[in-house]
């Protein structure tokens, strides 16, 4: 009875390993596909319908209706993420307030090892008006190589199920305007 | 049975792993120290019981006893183990940007490291204007993290939280895996119990 066991911990352990090599991956550059990732759906209704998602459960970068998405890693720890704060709620601003883009480029944020409690902390303090997701369990952060934070990727949809990185950058952007039109350049959006 | 319930603890120790997301605050100056022992220190409080009380030098100039805020105010200790090292350099600005969680249950924070003061401005400083006190804990080295039981044997602290009431009753002991930061929602629950 013993050995099984310790043949379980045995088997359990190498899996663990080749699970954690596995999900440590490499930063996506330009060029990359985004690895896949599960993320936690909204449970306002507005963010849902937002990212044009419905029910409950998880979902995945590809499933939003938009022709790009601008990923932004962040936490509630982080004293950057909290000075930029209102340079992405900005974005946001100015993403939403275009007829030309709002359905076209929509953004998430992705609380690295942040609670729920502790992302809709981040989102009451500065106001933050679009979906921020959880990621408690630091899983989506191990898959995209445990970044520092803030981090953005941006990546281009194209209806396949491999949304294609286009950017990413460490660090809040100083030209929020600059950031905004370089996106909508390598997105090839018109 | 005693057998499998140590054996399952041994295979979890080894998988877990030790996440953090550093902020980019600072830069590449974090010292990474890989897992630690979870916890190396045998508390010398218990729940109910007076706090001990102590004074402490804050990285604000000023000296702060814990008896002032007998019948004042509540207060959370917050011991972290080092600074510049991972987790703790992502825990208090956390708490920086919710001084309105701590004045709705008419409660501060105290940060508490074993460092010495130059060193906390420095670490500090990094993580913007803080609104709570921050004391060294560095000489006598320790000797606060002791008095309550969450000084390492590496001289290094545990990560602790620790809520001590007006009447200066130790409310809530936390002292947490050293590898992971406490969720906000367990030190805003327990504050709640004390409205």
């Amino acid at each position: 009875m013993l050995k099984k066991f310790f043949a379980a911990v045995a088997v359990g352990f190498f899996v663990s390993l080749i699970n954690n090599y596995a999900l440590a991956q490499k930063t996506p550059q330009a060029g990359d596909t985004l690895p896949e990732m599960e993320l936690m759906k909204p449970s306002d209704e507005a963010h849902l319908q937002y990212l044009g998602l419905s029910g409950s459960g998880t979902f995945k970068i590809h499933q939003i209706k938009a022709d790009a998405v601008i990923i932004q890693i962040f936490s509630m720890y982080c004293p950057y993420c909290q000075a930029d704060a209102p340079n992405v709620n900005r974005l946001y601003g100015m993403l939403t307030g275009n007829p030309q883009l709002k359905d076209r480029i929509k953004i998430i944020g992705i609380g690295a090892g942040n609670t729920q409690f502790e992302v809709n902390t981040f989102r009451k303090k500065y106001k933050v008006e679009f979906p921020l997701i959880p990621d408690a369990d630091f899983k989506v952060h191990k898959i995209i190589g445990e970044v520092r934070t803030p981090f953005f990727i941006v990546v281009r949809l194209d209806g396949s199920k491999k949304p294609k990185v286009i950017y990413s950058k460490l660090g809040a952007h100083e030209d929020i305007e600059a950031f905004l039109k370089q996106i909508i350049k390598l997105a090839d959006i018109k | 049975m005693k057998k499998k319930i140590f054996l399952s603890s041994v295979a979890i120790l080894f998988f877990a792993t030790n996440a953090l997301a550093l902020s980019d605050a600072y830069k590449n100056n974090i010292y990474k120290t890989g897992r630690l022992k979870p916890v190396d220190s045998v508390l010398k409080v218990k729940i109910g019981e007076k706090a001990p009380d102590f004074t402490l030098p804050a990285v604000s100039g000023k000296k702060i006893s814990l008896k002032k805020y007998r019948g004042r105010k509540n207060v959370v200790l917050s011991f972290v183990p080092a600074a510049w090292t991972p987790v703790c350099s992502d825990q208090w600005p956390g708490y920086n940007i919710v001084k309105d969680i701590f004045d709705e249950h008419d409660a501060t924070l105290l940060g508490i490291s074993v460092d010495n003061i130059p060193t906390l401005h420095s670490w500090t400083k990094q993580m913007g204007k803080l609104w709570f006190e921050v004391l060294s804990d560095f000489w006598p080295h320790g000797a606060v993290a002791d008095k309550f039981g969450v000084l390492r044997s590496d001289g290094t602290a545990e990560r602790a939280v620790i809520i001590i009431d007006k009447k200066g009753l130790i409310r809530y002991i936390d002292v947490h895996d050293i590898n992971e930061r406490p969720p906000l929602e367990s030190i805003v629950r327990e504050l709640e119990k004390l409205k």
